[in-house]
């Protein structure tokens, strides 16, 4: 080979290699982020996932949304009108609203939406048992038209939970409500580029031209939602290690929930801005079976609870960066308006495992198997999985430990069926601080036997409880039904709070404006 | 050949119509619930029945099998449950990443696997032959993440010489289109090229012993010639067994080559898939799979012909 030829191909080769380098150079109005889970779909009226809740609230909004105190604010709709006993509530759509595909957003998107949403959501439910008619008064306003009073429709219309009230165009809101949508028209401020969309790889949501912020600051779900960027790019990176090199890299801008592990190494990098993402937090649960024995006897339940070390849990889950964690002696997320520790007693002090042999005892357990479903692929139930079956030996009772993955969970949590024939005694997973504020969002609380969440706990007192928090007129009135659910559900023992847990969120230093919130808001934010 | 061509591609049709019913069995047998990962963890028991019942995942087996199989035959894969895209687009859109990365792995592999094969063989006993050994067991050995994460640390993370992770079409560039690429084939190619170096050691071993060589050398033709082109061919029959039968591995190693890397490849979308019990995704990728492996089968069967005449169909 003449000396010629090979310093030409060096210089090519120099070339294809140096080419992805230049291609990094990324224009400053497009944003890449890697979010908490695969997008699987876009539908956050008949599905729960908060990955899809938070791709959703940038093509759809509400009527109402909540900012950072979670005060329900206007948000498609100019305000609202109620008469005295809160039975007629009208919303009036703030004019020029249009969806992603040029059309008007009227009355009749805004009915269709609603009644599809009613179908799936607690609070909606609870409105609809009450709707004499929700009705298009004209093409801008809505009336809903109760036979009994309903105070919480503000914030029921703007929570940020899914199912959320997502104003959708009439035909998409006429999908059965099991069912998902197959077309992502909305009229928030970023469009869904469905042509882009390789699930399981990327997601790329465009800025919707026609889109007419609101005159307030941007605040969560409400206010202005101003937009920085021509596209917001979701690359899914399934695996840890890699989202953190392509972090530290450049290739990305931003990573909704980096794993505890990586933490450290993130933040020893200057390039990298490493903080704490959401401010509600995650409660972590352990999930018990109210109708297998032996947890279907309370003293049970109390025994574990009395032997259950919210540290040791913690600890499992987030490490040692007790910045993350704290004890949460409640079912209410702490920090939150209505947070009680009241009747939470029980699991706080040093752990008495003597006394809950002796429950146990009392109780007649007999060493018959606890069957502990552990879904091994998730990183925090595997960790609770783990605490528990120590625990549980720990105070005599004999552990048949169930090592799946989450998907496998979702079937058998959903069985009745007695242990020997496929049923189980616990399982884990973690609440959102979000959904923990109130009763509205909470199903885990719910404590209405059969038709309560996986567990089937049942209450009269917790149920009268949420029942006076619906009617609560005023937040006195609330703070008391509070209280009165948190004692009632530490009696029953409805689950146990494994304790309050937060995750970090990183984003190169050339990015501002990220703030903390449930869901990441992508308004407000610039690069530079 | 043309009747054998004909019979084989006759005989892929039950060889499908078992993978398809095995699978469906296994996914019917197997746990997991796609209602309750649509309708998310907060959803109700109440709620993910009815999810379940809008799927029809609550009719009897053998309605869904046979529901699922007139489609196929009518050339319907389905829609994935998850997305509501067809399973072909879905399968469209990832077959381009994955046949690049096999295709640089196989040039990666057979450029260095059969030279080192060859002269491992033909030094036998030298140092360079328990060289090429040692670099056979470390490719086996090593598990393909690990080499995975070594090398983008190196070159991605380290030197900053090539992305740490995604894909570029080849239309936007084939320098980018390599650079993706190159990491994920070494770390997917390793394995390879250790089975492939040592299969053609042994056979050229073998061959190299043969009184024909001898002969060879004898009448003086050179070392080269007799390595390349006489014992080569020779030795060529199994090689390309391995080869085909290695394609198999190189589908299993994509699949966590592709998650390291996160390249947007069939092999990432049939581990979502699973993850998610998205039934119909399932389906058609172990199918398509299954139809692909078959036809290599039918590709190496033709290429024992080139290299040995004494084979005809």
């Amino acid at each position: 080979m003449k000396r010629r030829t090979l310093l030409q191909s060096a210089v090519v080769g120099g070339a294809i290699l140096a080419a992805p380098r230049l291609s990094l150079a990324q224009s400053s109005r497009v944003l890449r982020f890697i979010p908490q889970a695969n997008l699987s779909s876009l539908d956050a009226v008949a599905g729960t996932q908060y990955v899809v809740r938070n791709a959703a609230v940038m093509i759809w909004e509400t009527l109402y949304g909540v900012d950072s105190t979670n005060t329900p604010r206007p948000q498609m709709a100019e305000g609202h009108e109620v008469n005295s006993d809160m039975t007629v509530w009208s919303f009036k759509l703030r004019s020029g609203l249009t969806f992603h595909d040029g059309e008007k957003v009227t009355s009749k998107d805004v009915v269709a939406s609603l009644y599809r949403w009613m179908v799936r959501d607690t609070m909606g439910q609870v409105i609809k048992s009450r709707l004499d008619a929700l009705e298009a008064v004209d093409d801008l306003t809505v009336r809903f038209r109760l036979n009994k009073p309903f105070a919480k429709m503000l914030f029921a219309l703007g929570k940020s939970n899914a199912p959320m009230a997502l104003i959708m165009p009439e035909r998409i809101a006429k999908t059965d409500p099991f069912q998902l949508i197959k077309e992502y028209v909305g009229s928030g401020p970023m469009k869904f580029s469905t042509a882009e969309w390789v699930p399981g790889s990327k997601a790329v949501f465009e800025k919707f031209a026609g889109y007419i912020p609101r005159p307030e600051a941007g605040d969560w779900l409400a206010g202005g939602k101003r937009v920085n960027f021509d596209r917001i790019e979701w690359v899914i990176i399934a695996d840890a290690a890699t989202a953190g090199a392509a972090l530290q890299n450049g290739e990305v801008d931003w990573w909704e929930n980096p794993i505890a592990d990586l933490v450290p190494l993130l933040k020893r990098n200057r390039n990298l801005n490493v903080d704490i993402g959401d401010p509600l937090g995650n409660i972590g649960s352990f999930r018990i079976n109210h109708l297998n024995p032996p947890f279907n006897d309370v003293r049970v339940r109390r025994a574990v609870m009395m032997a259950l070390s919210q540290a040791d849990y913690m600890q499992a889950v987030v490490g040692d960066d007790t910045s993350l964690w704290k004890l949460c002696p409640s079912f209410f997320t702490p920090g939150s308006a209505l947070y009680t520790e009241e009747g939470g007693d029980i699991l706080k002090g040093p752990r008495d495992y003597e006394g809950a042999k002796k429950l146990l005892k009392e109780a007649g357990y007999n060493g018959e198997k606890i069957r502990l479903i552990v879904p091994v692929d998730v990183a925090i139930t595997k960790a609770e999985g783990d605490v528990t079956a120590d625990l549980l030996s720990k105070i005599g009772m004999n552990v048949d430990y169930v090592a799946t993955d989450w998907g496998t969970t979702g079937t058998i949590r959903a069985k009745k069926d007695p242990v020997d024939k496929g049923g189980w005694n616990i399982f884990h997973t973690w609440h959102a601080g979000a959904d923990c504020i109130n009763p509205a969002p909470y199903t885990a609380l719910d404590c209405g036997g059969d038709k309560a969440w996986f567990g089937w706990p049942k209450s009269d007192a917790v149920q009268k409880g949420i029942a006076d928090w619906y009617a609560a007129p005023d937040v006195a009135a609330e703070k008391k039904a509070i209280v009165d659910i948190n004692k009632a559900s530490f009696e029953n023992v409805t689950y146990i709070p494994t304790g309050f847990f937060q995750q970090y969120t990183s984003w190169r230093k050339n990015i501002s404006g990220v703030v903390k919130s449930p869901f990441p808001v992508f308004w407000g934010v610039e690069k530079s | 050949m043309l009747a054998y061509l004909f019979r084989r591609v006759l005989a892929t049709i039950p060889v499908m119509a078992v993978v398809a019913l095995f699978v469906f069995s296994l996914l019917y047998i197997a746990p997991g619930d796609p209602a309750a990962i649509i309708a998310g963890d907060q959803a109700s028991p109440a709620d993910v029945e009815r999810i379940r019942v809008s799927l029809g995942l609550d009719r009897p087996f053998l309605i869904r099998f046979g529901s699922w199989l007139w489609d196929v035959l009518h050339g319907d894969l389905g829609t994935s449950i998850f997305t509501n895209l067809p399973v072909t687009h879905l399968i469209a859109q990832r077959i381009q990443p994955t046949v690049s990365l096999m295709a640089i792995t196989l040039v990666i592999s057979l450029t260095f696997a059969i030279p080192l094969g060859v002269v491992a063989a033909w030094k036998q006993g030298s140092w360079i032959d328990r060289v090429a050994m040692v670099i056979s067991t470390f490719g086996f050995s090593v598990p393909v993440f690990v080499v995975g994460y070594v090398l983008a640390y190196v070159f991605a993370l380290s030197l900053d010489w090539v992305p740490v992770q995604g894909y570029t079409p080849i239309e936007q560039g084939i320098g980018r289109w390599f650079a993706n690429l190159i990491l994920p084939a070494i770390a997917l190619g390793l394995i390879y090229m250790a089975l492939i170096a040592r299969i053609t050691r042994a056979t050229m071993l073998e061959v190299l012993s043969q009184d024909y060589v001898r002969t060879a050398r004898a009448k003086g033709v050179g070392q080269r010639e007799i390595l390349f082109i006489h014992a080569l061919k020779n030795a060529a029959v199994p090689i390309v067994t391995v080869v085909g039968i290695g394609f198999a591995s190189l589908i299993g190693g994509a699949v966590v080559t592709e998650s390291v890397f996160a390249i947007p490849g069939l092999g990432r979308l049939t581990v979502d898939a699973i993850l998610r019990r998205d039934y119909p995704v399932i389906q058609g990728v172990v199918l398509m799979f299954s139809f692909v492996y078959v036809l290599v089968n039918l590709g190496v069967d033709l290429i024992y012909t080139l290299f040995d005449p004494r084979i005809r169909y």
